[in-house]
C-alpha cells in the first residue's frame, strides 16, 4: 500500500505527499533514523563509563553534550515522531475516515521535525534535557544553547499541530454509525495524550520564550541576580513534562491493546476499563509534577500534596496491567515477534512501576533523588515499556507498510537480546544510585561496587546494541527481499487483519 | 459488552488503592519525623558554588571541601548556592538539600559514629559537576 516496492513510487511523490499513510511513513522513517542515532551516543556514555578515568570521550563539556542530545533525541525525536507514525497509519482507518481530518496541516506538522532535529544536533547543547536555570542563563555556551531553545520550540508547535488534528480526526470525523465508545482503545489513547499535549505544552512554550529572553539579559524571570526565581522554571518545566511522561506511554500502551488480544485470540477482557484507565491516567497525570522537586525546600504540606497526586497515578496504571493480563489468561496466545515485545513490556512496565512508587515516596526519594535509581527508573520505563510496545507494533505493522513479512527468527532474536540488556543495563542502575553514584558524571572515583555495576550496565548496553544491528538488518533486507506477506492474515492468528491493505492510495 | 462480570478487577483495583494508602501513610509518617529540627542543633552554613563547596562553623571557622563535625552531635546545614543550582549530598547520612542561588533551604542530620564520609553534587551544574565532592570528617567529641 505505501512503499509499493514492487511498484516503486519516487521518492518525492511520498515526500510531497499529505496523505496520512505516507506522512505516517515519514513520521517513520524520521523516528527510526533518530532512534539509531540517539542509540548511538548511549553507547558511547557506556563505553566511557566503563572504568573510572577518560576511556574514549576526551573531555566533560563533551560527555555532558553527548547526555544531553542523547535524551533530548529519544525522547523529542524518537519517541513522539514513532508514536505519530502509529497514529496517522491507524487512527483514520479505525475511525473510517478517508483521511486525517486536516491531511496539509499533518505534513507541515511533520516537516518541521527535520529542521528540529537539525538545530538540537548541530547545536550540541550541554545544559541536560531539563535546561535548568540559571546554569542554563549564565553558564551554558551559546550558540548551542539557544539552538536547542529554538529546535525544542519547533518540535513543541508540531506536537500542538499534530495533537489538534488527532482530536479533530477522532471526535469529528469517525464514522457516524460509530460511538465514541466503540473507537478503538488505541485511537481513544491517541486522544487521550492529544488533549495531555494540548494542555501541558503551552506552558512550557511560554518557559522556554521567557528562558530564552533571560539568556539574552533583556528580563530576569528565573536569574536571581535580577530578582528571578530558577524554582518557577522547574514548576512550568515539570507541569508540562510530568504530563508528558504519560503522552509518551498512552501511545505505546494503546499499541498493545492492539497486538495482545489478537495474539490471544481472546476479545479484550475489559474494553470500558481501558479507557476509564486512560482518561485517568491524563487527568491525575497533572497532580503530580513536584515530586520532581522534593529535594529543592518545598514545605512539608506541599510534597505530601504531591505524594498523593503521584501514588493516584498507580491505580490507574495497574488497571490497563490487570487487563493485559486477563485478556491473556486462557487465551490460545501465539507468540510472535509483536506479541513477546508487549508481554516483555508489560513486565518491564511493573517493575518499572513499582520502582516509581519508591520514588513517589518522600522519605525514599532522599536516597534515590538524582542518583542512577532514577536513570534505571526513567529509563526502564521509556526502554522498557514505551521502545518495547513502540518495537513490538513495528513488527506487527510491517506487513502492512511494506507488504512483506520481516525475519521471524531474527525478530525473535533481537527481543531476548535486547530484553537480556534492558534488564542487565537498568535493574544493575537501580542498585548501583543505592550505592550513591549521581547521574550526569563524566567520570566516577574508583570505588569497586560502583566499577563492578557499571561494567554490568554498559555489557549490557552493547547487547542492546548488537540486537539492534540485527533489526536494522532485518528491517531493510526483508521489506526488499522478505516473502509476500498475506494480507488477509499475516500472522496467521485468525480474523481479519482488519487494514484494508487493497484500499490503494486514493489521492496519489 | 464482553458478557463477563469484571469484580474481580474492581476488588483488585482496591487491594491497589489500599495498598497506596499504606504506602503513603507510612511515607508521610517517617517524613514528619525526618523534617523535626532538634532545638540544639549547631548550625552549619554550607555554600556551593562552581565546583566547589565551602563550610563556615557557628564560631566563625571556615573550611572549604573538607568537613569536620563531631560524633552525637546534631547539625542544622543552612545550604547556599553563590552562582548555579547544586544539590548538597552525604549519601551515607541519606543528607539532600538543592542549593538553589537566592533561596537558603536547610537539612539536618546527627553522625553517629566517628569515620569520612563522601560528599557530592549530585544536580547537574556544568563543565566539573563530576567532581564537586568533598569529605565529611565526624570526629570524637572535644572535651
Amino acid at each position: 500500500m505505501v512503499l509499493e516496492l514492487q511498484k516503486p513510487r519516487p521518492i518525492w511523490q511520498i515526500m510531497f505527499s499529505t496523505h496520512h499513510t505516507d506522512v505516517g511513513l515519514l513520521y517513520l522513517i524520521t523516528s527510526l533514523g533518530f532512534l539509531f542515532m540517539g542509540g548511538a551516543l548511549a553507547l558511547a556514555i557506556r563505553a566511557e563509563l566503563f572504568l573510572p578515568g577518560s576511556q574514549i570521550i576526551a573531555d566533560s563539556m563533551t560527555f555532558n553534550r553527548i547526555f544531553t542530545v542523547h535524551g533530548t533525541t529519544l525522547i523529542f525525536l524518537f519517541i513522539i515522531p514513532f508514536a505519530s507514525a502509529v497514529g496517522n497509519y491507524f487512527v483514520p482507518i479505525m475511525v473510517r475516515y478517508k483521511d486525517m481530518a486536516y491531511p496539509k496541516l499533518n505534513a507541515i506538522a511533520f516537516w518541521m521535525i527535520p529542521p528540529a532535529g537539525a538545530l538540537i544536533w548541530l547545536g550540541f547543547a550541554d545544559f541536560t534535557w531539563y535546561a535548568t536555570p540559571p546554569y542554563s542563563i549564565i553558564s551554558a555556551p551559546g550558540p548551542a544553547a539557544d539552538m536547542w531553545i529554538f529546535g525544542l520550540k519547533i518540535l513543541g508547535v508540531s506536537s500542538v499541530l499534530g495533537a489538534i488534528n488527532f482530536v479533530v480526526t477522532i471526535l469529528k470525523c469517525k464514522h457516524p454509525d460509530m460511538s465514541i465508545g466503540q473507537v478503538p482503545l488505541l485511537a481513544w489513547s491517541f486522544l487521550s495524550s492529544s488533549l495531555i499535549i494540548l494542555v501541558a505544552i503551552p506552558t512550557f512554550a511560554a518557559a522556554l520564550l521567557m528562558l530564552l529572553t533571560d539568556r539574552l539579559g533583556v528580563t530576569g524571570f528565573f536569574n536571581p541576580a535580577m530578582g528571578g526565581d530558577p524554582i518557577a522554571y522547574a514548576h512550568l518545566f515539570w507541569f508540562t513534562f510530568h504530563p508528558e511522561v504519560y503522552v509518551l506511554v498512552i501511545p505505546a500502551i494503546g499499541m498493545m491493546y492492539e497486538i495482545i488480544p489478537r495474539f490471544s485470540r481472546k476479545p479484550i477482557y475489559s474494553f470500558n476499563s481501558g479507557i476509564f484507565a486512560f482518561v485517568l491516567l491524563s487527568i491525575v497525570g497533572f497532580s503530580s509534577w513536584a515530586h520532581h522537586m522534593y529535594a529543592t525546600g518545598m514545605s512539608f504540606t506541599e510534597k505530601t500534596v504531591f505524594m498523593v497526586g503521584t501514588l493516584a497515578a498507580v491505580p490507574a496504571s495497574a488497571m490497563h496491567v490487570y487487563n493485559f493480563i486477563a485478556t491473556m489468561w486462557n487465551g490460545r496466545i501465539k507468540f510472535l515477534t509483536p506479541m513477546m515485545w508487549s508481554v516483555g513490556g508489560i513486565a518491564l512496565f511493573f517493575s518499572a512501576g513499582a520502582g516509581g512508587v519508591a520514588n513517589a515516596a518522600m522519605p525514599l526519594d532522599f536516597t534515590t533523588h538524582d542518583t542512577y535509581w532514577v536513570v534505571g527508573h526513567f529509563h526502564l520505563f521509556v526502554m522498557g515499556t514505551i521502545a518495547f510496545g513502540s518495537i513490538g507494533f513495528l513488527y506487527y505493522m510491517y506487513p502492512y507498510v511494506t507488504g512483506r513479512m520481516y525475519n521471524e527468527t531474527m525478530g525473535k532474536i533481537h527481543f531476548i537480546m535486547s530484553f537480556i540488556g534492558t534488564v542487565l543495563v537498568f535493574f544493575t542502575q537501580h542498585v548501583l544510585g543505592l550505592y550513591g553514584m549521581p547521574r550526569r558524571i563524566f567520570d566516577y572515583p574508583p570505588i569497586p561496587e560502583w566499577i563492578a555495576m557499571n561494567q554490568i550496565a554498559s555489557v549490557g548496553a552493547m547487547i542492546i546494541g548488537v540486537s539492534m544491528a540485527i533489526f536494522l538488518a532485518n528491517m531493510i533486507y526483508s521489506a526488499g527481499k522478505g516473502k509476500p506477506a498475506n494480507t488477509e492474515d499475516p500472522f496467521g492468528v485468525g480474523g481479519k487483519y482488519y487494514y484494508p491493505f487493497e484500499a490503494k492510495n486514493p489521492s496519489h | 459488552m464482553s458478557g463477563h462480570s469484571n469484580w474481580p478487577e474492581w476488588i483488585y483495583v482496591g487491594v491497589v488503592v489500599a495498598l497506596m494508602c499504606w504506602v503513603g501513610a507510612e511515607a508521610w509518617e517517617a517524613e514528619r519525623l525526618v523534617e523535626h529540627v532538634p532545638a540544639d542543633a549547631e548550625v552549619i552554613k554550607v555554600t556551593g558554588q562552581q565546583w566547589f563547596w565551602s563550610f563556615e562553623h557557628e564560631d566563625g571557622t571556615k573550611e572549604i571541601g573538607e568537613l569536620h563535625v563531631e560524633k552525637g552531635k546534631a547539625y542544622k546545614l543552612e545550604i547556599h548556592s553563590k552562582d548555579v543550582n547544586h544539590s548538597f549530598n552525604i549519601h551515607d547520612y541519606v543528607v539532600l538539600m538543592d542549593a538553589i542561588p537566592g533561596r537558603v533551604n536547610t537539612v539536618w542530620f546527627a553522625p553517629t559514629d566517628v569515620g569520612e564520609h563522601d560528599i557530592q553534587c549530585r544536580e547537574y551544574c556544568g563543565l566539573i559537576h563530576y567532581n564537586m565532592r568533598g569529605t565529611l570528617i565526624v570526629e570524637e567529641p572535644h572535651s
